[in-house]
């Protein structure tokens, strides 16, 4: 478990040296010059001195050649130390750390009600008898996946905030406003969980151990969640892995319908700016955490099929 | 209840006229931005929100006759005391400290922080005391001599000072990159000088008549002695002691600027009412899109909002929502052309291009309901302004006939040609507001209609600088916000940036003469003569003004827009 543990963690940093790299970069290769980007948003596209746009950029270490910046950030980065934003002139990693938070609250909620809605769609229509249920069980994740986020969101707040006046339309404080943002992350989220789930209940009720278990007399509800949905359950929580990157991606729309702080608006800003060092940042936080989700539904999968864990253990004693 | 406005004795303070002087050398014509207006509700929060966050500047405003008004339309009653206003803005800056600040959004909240020297007429243009009681202008507009007003204090407790007016000063020029604007009212500052307790001169090494409006800007509010030292960036995020009517509670990057009322406060503009401010608190909230401020507003979450685009009018008035506009001082949206290219260097060509846009059809189609069409370079709202509506008709026929005599020829898919080049206007433009991408592609239709092919060509609004300081592009569609006419040299003057590349001659003279004119009459003819200029050779097409506007819950009263069209909320009230 150890050395499993060890191999999984070296390829975790090599993701991430790959991720800083990669987008170190592409953003260096972007047409455009965060200084006068920043130099010029005070004046609303106004003239900026070109000796004051030197000095910035001197500043800011812009002017090193490319080799040297990439091994200065790279040490900085390594440290913690992700520069500083050129929109707002404080550290990124401050202001990550400031908005990481709210967005870790937003997306465990919505993690948990996708997971909670999708298993219980999928479960549901592998479960039932009736032909059309199955249906309009089965054709509810396509549905949900299709359905753009920002307009699911506008609807909700439309309907939830403005007609039925039940939750607020926008802001960080308190569990209702978690309720409108979280419910419109989980649908597309819950969606890929419940068409995953469900093709692999249909996959496993198919199997021969489980024509076994009818044959030994075990109800439909037993077979249905003690055999079916335990190995069922493996490529969806390789989906929620993934899924996870995507719920960061989804941040940005919704903190912004919902006008939350956050990672996602962090994002927005960043980009919308040009805050070349901030987007980086944003770009090593995704990293990591993809990275860290991931490892850990690497080490839940054990506790799932004991037979990853044996798997594992021959190849390290090997 | 307004008091009685302690004239300044010293009358140098011009009327209405446009102040003097111009923008510093490198003032150039800066694209504003609007704020995204009627955003893009069904295009999706991904693509309106950089435009949000770009959007700083502008402010929307409106129309010609001044202030329509403060929110109370006849209920009104007595004034009351309390409760808290809430205002949903579309972004944040980023920044707390106003001399930093260039965001609309981000200035509503930050100007009730801070007292500036003087305060702007909205409807005059006319400068009136503020924290200073009176003032001299020398007659080369190189001296300011600013008697403060006594007893004031900043909410640290201490005591506005002459020292206080040249800590101020003295920081501005090392603000950095944030502090554009406020750098740039002080261009040529030599120093300020401590005559006494109570009296400030600020000197200058060039004619500088714009100063004197400058200091009735947010970006020269004054600070405290201790916040001027503060380092620009820490400033930012935490803020700045003044000595306004509010002062900042709490601010949530992202999320809410929060005010109180400060107590004690009674040294508000000559043209308030006497004493407190009237709420007990004002919150901003952030709220990036427009279709959630709009329903915040109808369901009451919020008590007003920002950034009203012509999509939402029909359900807030619909709610009973009053729409407040005003337009922006500054000059006007329009195209204007990059003189070096050799097909718009010719006079005819450019004239034939101006009377082909036919501003009523653009306003109407795509602007919120009470925005103006230009009607001069400059807005209706700006000191200086003059009406030329009669050089900025529509005739079509007589634009055909114009590009007929310059020999630009019809070719075959109706374009002209001359010479083997077709007759293309690419326009350089960012999508700041959302109104910007609807009228430019109305334009377009219009200018094919006499034969001259516009290309659009969509830009980061950070990316427009380089752009047009390179030199590479045929037109650019923009605005600036400025409540004082030597916006005109910033922009048009060869002897500062020149980014349009227009050709040196008489504009020049009358420009720096403008910035030097201490007497306001002589200054205002001036103006007038460039603004002349400008419409006669079509060096830039004026096409619409900007206008802010606002809904207001009909609960709220006096809700006000000063000189800039920005708020004022001291005299605000909630019944």
């Amino acid at each position: 478990m150890g050395r499993y543990l060890a191999r999984r963690l070296a390829q975790a940093i090599v993701v991430l040296w790959a991720a800083y790299t990669v987008s170190f970069l592409i953003l260096d290769a972007l047409p455009g010059d965060p200084v006068t980007a920043m130099a010029s948003a005070g004046l609303d596209g106004g003239q900026v001195d070109p000796a004051e746009l030197a000095a910035i950029r001197a500043e800011y270490g812009y002017d090193d050649p490319l080799v040297v910046r990439y091994l200065t950030n790279l040490g900085n980065a390594v440290t913690g130390d992700l520069g500083n934003s050129v929109a707002t002139n404080r550290p990124v990693a401050e202001t990550l750390g400031a908005a990481l938070p709210p967005t870790l609250q937003l997306t465990a909620v919505a993690l948990l009600l996708a997971v909670a809605l999708g298993s219980a769609v999928a479960l549901l229509a592998t479960y039932t008898r009736r032909r059309w249920l199955r249906q309009l069980l089965l054709s509810l994740p396509g549905l949900g996946v299709a359905v753009p986020t920002f307009w699911v969101g506008l609807m909700l707040v439309q309907l939830l905030s403005f007609q039925l006046r039940l939750f607020p339309a926008f802001g960080n404080e308190g569990a209702a406003t978690l309720v409108l943002p979280a419910l419109t992350l989980a649908i597309p989220t819950g969606a890929l969980v419940a068409q995953v789930l469900a093709k692999s209940l249909l996959t496993a009720l198919d199997e021969p151990y489980v024509q076994t278990a009818r044959a030994k007399g075990a109800g439909r509800v037993r077979i249905h969640l003690a055999h079916a949905l335990r190995n069922a359950s493996l490529p969806a929580l390789t989906v929620v892995g993934l899924l996870a990157g995507q719920l960061l991606a989804s941040a940005v729309v919704v903190e912004t319908v919902f006008s939350r702080d956050g990672i996602g608006r962090v994002t927005a800003s960043a980009v919308g700016a040009q805050d070349l060092p901030m987007v980086q940042g944003v770009v090593v936080l995704g990293a990591l955490v993809f990275v860290l989700v991931n490892l850990l539904v690497d080490l839940v999968y054990p506790l799932l099929d004991r037979r990853i864990v044996v798997a594992g253990r021959r190849r390290s004693l090997a | 209840m307004a008091r009685v406005l302690a004239r300044s004795p010293i009358g140098r303070c011009c009327p209405h006229a446009p102040d003097p002087s111009p923008r510093p050398s490198e003032a150039a014509p800066r694209l504003e931005i609007p704020k995204p207006v009627s955003t893009v509700r069904s295009r999706s929060a991904r693509r309106a929100v950089p435009a949000l966050l770009a959007g700083a500047a502008l402010a929307l405003t409106a129309c010609g006759t001044g202030d329509t008004g403060s929110g109370d339309a006849g209920s009104g009653g007595e004034p009351q005391s309390g409760g808290t206003l809430t205002f949903a803005v579309g972004s944040d800056a980023g920044c707390v400290d106003p001399q930093q600040v260039g965001s609309n959004d981000t200035i509503y909240s930050v100007r009730q922080l801070v007292d500036s020297l003087t305060d702007q007429d909205p409807e005059t243009g006319e400068i009136v005391p503020w924290l200073a009681e009176s003032w001299e202008v020398s007659d080369d507009a190189t001296s300011f001599t600013f008697h403060l007003r006594e007893g004031v204090t900043f909410s640290d407790g201490s005591p506005l000072t002459a020292q206080v007016v040249k800590d101020n000063f003295d920081a501005v020029p090392n603000l950095g990159a944030l502090a554009g604007l406020a750098r740039g009212y002080l261009t040529g500052y030599t120093g300020t000088t401590v005559v006494d307790e109570l009296t400030a001169q600020v000197t200058f090494g060039t004619p500088n008549v714009q100063f004197l409006q400058a200091t009735s800007t947010h970006s020269l509010g004054l600070v405290s002695s201790a916040s001027a030292a503060l380092p620009a960036a820490e400033r930012c995020s935490a803020g700045i002691v003044g000595s306004g009517p509010f002062t900042l509670a709490e601010y949530v990057q992202n999320q809410s600027i929060t005010l109180d009322r400060r107590d004690g406060y009674d040294w508000g503009s000559s043209r308030w009412a006497d004493g407190e401010a009237r709420l007990d608190s004002v919150v901003f909230r952030i709220v990036p899109e427009a279709g959630v401020r709009t329903g915040s507003l109808q369901s009451g979450q919020v008590d007003a909002i920002g950034s009203v685009g012509q999509a939402d009018e029909a359900a807030l008035s619909g709610a009973g929502i009053e729409l407040q506009v005003r337009a922006n001082p500054g000059v006007v949206f329009g195209i204007t052309f990059n003189n070096a290219r050799p097909q718009f260097a010719d006079a005819a060509v450019r004239q034939a291009i101006s009377l082909a846009v036919d501003r009523q059809e653009i306003v109407d189609a795509v602007f919120p309901t009470g925005t103006l069409p230009a009607t001069s370079v400059l807005s209706s709202t700006t000191p200086g302004y003059t009406d030329l509506s009669d050089g900025l008709t529509t005739d079509a026929d007589r634009a055909v006939e114009l590009l007929d005599e310059t020999g630009w020829a019809p070719g075959g898919d109706g374009i002209r040609e001359k010479d083997g080049v077709r007759l293309t206007l690419e326009v350089l433009w960012a999508p700041v507001a959302g109104t910007n991408q609807p009228a430019l592609e109305l334009l377009q239709q219009q200018l094919r209609a006499i034969g001259v092919e516009v290309t659009l060509r969509e830009q980061p609004i950070a990316q427009l600088l380089p752009t047009l300081q390179a030199g590479e592009f045929d037109g650019a569609w923009g605005n600036v916000t400025r409540a004082d006419p030597d916006i005109l040299r910033g922009s048009y003057s060869t002897q500062l940036a020149n980014l349009y590349r227009l050709p040196a001659g008489e504009l020049d003279e009358l420009l720096t003469a403008q910035a030097a004119a201490a007497d306001p009459a002589e200054r205002a003819d001036l103006v007038a003569q460039a603004q002349e200029l400008l419409v006669e050779e079509a060096f830039t097409i004026p096409v619409v003004e900007l206008q802010t506007t606002l809904g207001v819950s009909p609960a709220v009263h006096e809700l006000e827009f000063d000189a800039s069209s920005r708020l004022q909320l001291h005299d605000t009230w909630i019944s």
